[in-house]
């Protein structure tokens, strides 16, 4: 437990999907520290509880999450009106390796609502774009209905310097795109195995096939990236509840080597 | 050597294969186009070719009553359609459509099989390219089966 | 520092440490019976100290004898532990208001008691386990301010065990009963031919402080003597391997040897409540029904519950066997990643009061000698 909470006012909730909204917050006077790609926070709607969400964007004054509703806390972030107010602690957390990635090709592969703690990963090597290598960004939704930032995906394709390709699980005839699981779309992506950096955040299931791919095809374990998601209370590791054998997702994650959690990974309930 | 013979040796499927089997295979293959939204293939017609894609995407889909087509599989450029002539009784379980115009290479069954039984060597060389994709694609199908993204019940 | 010259205390002037810290302004805590069990209380008076009794522990067992003589420290600690006022089992870490603007203020964590805390009689494996939540709590680098606001100003007085229970194991961990370090004051109760009497030895510069006005008569060399013999002549109620021990466990984490143990554990939570490092804790949110006023509480919590490991759509460690590995491993393994120590201190409370007597150090045994998987 740090410091309590600090009172943020939402300015604006963007419904993405059916299940997932985005909760833009200001934090103009610059009350918590400034995050970086890979971190979370912990959201307290009032009187309803906390939860750990990811930043899936943030830039001055802005800070972005964008949350599934899967219990009370994140119903109740979705339900939120511009001008509430939510109490905030954080930023929390190791975050994806944005040093160790410049100058490489960088993949990031996204499953589900893995791609908000992916996206400010991808803004800030957009924002820097020629201090990486090629930048391949591999999405997996549940069905096209389920893909969340819609425009940003599209601006993404249209650059000649980002190689997106979106897959969903199940689609009906309308859909024109990709149809599949998000691994089969890595036998096709090109990159330097010795200078790459991978980045991933989805299921545990669909990690750990992609990881073993990409090592398979030569990236080391020790430069494959995975967002680990475990049981989070009080983020500083002291209530014990996200340790994930040796670790404390919260403090030692939740950003992983594949090297650093590839055994743990294959131990069921640990 | 055929224009055929080149399209093969560059396609990814065939990657590496001696030349003397390029050319066997080559002879049993045609260049085929499909306009966007016409039928490669119908689900329980014979299987008598199977396709690699050059240009443009393949979507498997099954009809489902009331429901329309579902899209479970999309091929593109460098991927392979159809496996169902390898096994009998060499029908395909899918519709195969193409979403997109598509150009890919056709191979006829009968005379690849035949030229397989004839060479086991030539076939074992063609299994070592079919076996992983067709596990990769029921690794992954298994993966899309468990639907990981869907809402916990 | 090293421990200062020991002096002597009379049996009956025992009191005398008591009433020293009470003037010191701290406020003091020990050992007492209540329910015939040990539990730590308010100390106003050395009487109230467990005389002339001693436990007798087993697996799933406890009880209180009478020694026959009127010595204070025979009787071990209980279920109870110094743990309880450091981290307490509820706490309430903010207050949250809402105005009519839906604008939130948030108010900061529940006051400790004013007065800094003296604690009277803590054992080797206690001692040990303060130091554990130390870690825990970060005090170096970023310390918890419940446990900060607690454990900062804490004045310990160790004792040392001249007769371990049925389920002490600290001398294979390394823990007692004789102490060296991390107290302000070290007592030592001998009951010999030459009387019943306490040595107290300063360990701090603030216990050399504190004992200077009180004038005791310095220890004699036969004293010394006494004390390392009576150290030396403590009988463990169990014993622990620990070499090499979270290596071996952990190479054994998938070994089947977790269903059996699973089989007699109930999931009751038992161990880790009166486990006296166990730190593990979950948050209560709460608010009044007019919806203007909201609590966060700290409650601890226990990873054998199912709660514990809940992510989105389930919980992680579904199965007994799990849980009980979770424990297990953390107190004999990865505690050793995480803070470069042991997690367990070997007090054996888990054994003395687990309903069915599983017993950490024959769990831990029985795994090692399993074939590694």
């Amino acid at each position: 437990m740090t410091a309590p909470p600090l009172p943020l006012t939402v300015r604006e909730v963007v419904g993405e999907t059916a299940e997932a909204s985005t909760i833009v917050l200001d934090d103009e006077r610059g009350g918590l520290a400034e995050p970086v790609p890979g971190q979370f926070n912990m959201l307290y709607p009032f009187a309803v509880g906390e939860a750990a969400i990811s930043l899936s964007a943030f830039d001055a004054g802005r800070l972005t999450h964008t949350v599934r509703a899967v219990g009370p806390v994140s119903e109740a972030l979705r339900r939120l009106e511009p001008g509430a107010q939510v109490g905030v602690r954080g930023p929390f957390g190791r975050g994806w390796p944005m040093r160790r990635a410049r100058g490489r090709d960088v993949v990031l592969v996204a499953g589900g609502i893995g791609l908000a703690p992916l996206r400010p990963a991808i803004h800030a090597v957009l924002a820097e774009r020629e201090a990486f290598g090629r930048v391949l960004i591999l999405y997996g939704a549940r069905s096209p209905a389920d893909r969340l930032f819609i425009a940003e995906l599209e601006s993404w394709d249209a650059r000649d310097d980002v190689d997106l390709a979106v897959t969903v699980d199940y689609a009906d005839g309308g859909w024109r795109g990709r149809v599949g699981f998000v691994t089969a779309l890595l036998p096709h992506i090109r990159f330097d195995p010795d200078h790459t950096i991978a980045m991933m955040c989805g299921p545990e299931a669909m990690m750990r096939a992609v990881a073993s791919k990409l090592t398979a095809r030569g990236v080391p374990a020790s430069d494959v990236h995975l967002s680990m998601e475990r049981n989070m209370k009080c983020a500083v590791g002291t209530c014990g509840h996200c340790q994930f054998g040796p670790l404390f997702v919260c403090k030692d994650g939740p950003v992983f080597t594949y090297a650093e959690i590839e055994q743990l990974l294959a131990v069921r309930e640990i | 050597m055929t224009p055929l013979a080149d399209l093969v040796r560059a396609h990814p499927f065939f990657a590496g294969l001696p030349a003397g089997m390029v050319d066997l295979v080559a002879g049993c293959g045609a260049n085929v186009a499909y306009p966007a939204g016409g039928y490669v293939f119908r689900e329980g017609r014979p299987a008598d070719r199977f396709f690699l894609v050059r240009h443009g995407r393949v979507s498997l889909e099954a009809f489902l009553p009331g429901r329309g087509p579902r899209v479970f599989q999309t091929l593109g450029p460098g991927e392979v359609v159809g496996a169902s002539w390898l096994v009998e009784p060499h029908l395909w379980s899918w519709d195969a459509r193409a979403l997109d115009a598509v150009r890919a290479v056709a191979f006829d069954a009968v005379c690849l099989r035949g030229k397989c039984d004839a060479d086991p060597t030539l076939g074992y060389a063609l299994m070592k390219r079919f076996v992983p994709i067709l596990v990769a694609r029921l690794q992954e199908a298994r993966l899309q089966a468990l639907d990981l993204y869907g809402r916990a019940s | 520092m090293d421990v200062g010259a020991a002096y002597r205390v009379p049996a009956t002037e025992l009191n005398v440490l008591v009433a020293a810290l009470d003037d010191a302004g701290y406020a003091v805590w020990g050992p007492t019976i209540r329910n015939e069990a040990v539990v730590v209380d308010r100390l106003d008076d050395a009487a109230n100290l467990p005389h002339g009794r001693r436990t007798v522990q087993a697996g799933g067992r406890y009880r209180l004898d009478a020694t026959g003589d009127a010595r204070v420290f025979a009787c071990v600690h209980g279920a109870d532990s110094w743990k309880r006022l450091l981290h307490p089992p509820k706490v309430r870490l903010w207050r949250c208001t809402r105005d009519a603007d839906g604008a939130l203020d948030f108010a900061g964590d529940e006051p400790a008691e004013p007065r800094p805390m003296a604690f009277f009689g803590v054992r080797g494996c206690d001692l040990a386990a303060i130091r554990r939540l130390d870690d825990v709590f970060d005090r170096a680098a970023a310390p918890d301010p419940v446990y900060e606001a607690r454990r900062n100003g804490l004045f310990v007085v160790a004792v040392e065990c001249a007769e371990p229970g049925g389920t002490c194991f600290c001398a294979s961990m390394g823990t007692g009963p004789q102490v060296e370090r991390g107290f302000d004051w070290r007592l030592t109760e001998l009951d010999d031919a030459d009387g019943h009497r306490f040595l107290v030895g300063a360990g701090s510069a603030l216990g050399a402080e504190l004992l200077a006005p009180l004038a005791l008569a310095p220890a004699t060399a036969a004293d010394e003597t006494a004390r390392r013999r009576q150290g030396e002549g403590a009988v463990m109620g169990r014993a622990l391997d620990t070499a090499g021990l979270g290596e071996a466990l952990v190479a054994r984490r998938e070994s089947g040897y977790f269903e059996q143990v699973a089989e007699r554990c109930l999931g009751c939570t038992n161990c880790t409540m009166v486990c006296p490092t166990c730190f593990c804790t979950t948050v209560e949110d709460t608010s009044d029904l007019a919806g203007t006023t909201a609590e966060q509480h700290r409650l601890w919590d226990s990873c054998f519950t199912l709660g514990f490991s809940y992510v989105n759509g389930g919980t992680v460690r579904e199965g007994g066997p799990a849980r009980y590995r979770q424990w297990l491993l953390h107190k004999l393994a990865t505690w050793w990643d995480q803070f470069d120590a042991c997690g367990c201190v070997g007090c054996g409370r888990c054994i003395t009061w687990c309903p069915v007597g599983i017993d950490i150090t024959a769990e831990a045994a029985a795994l090692r000698a399993e074939p590694v998987p």
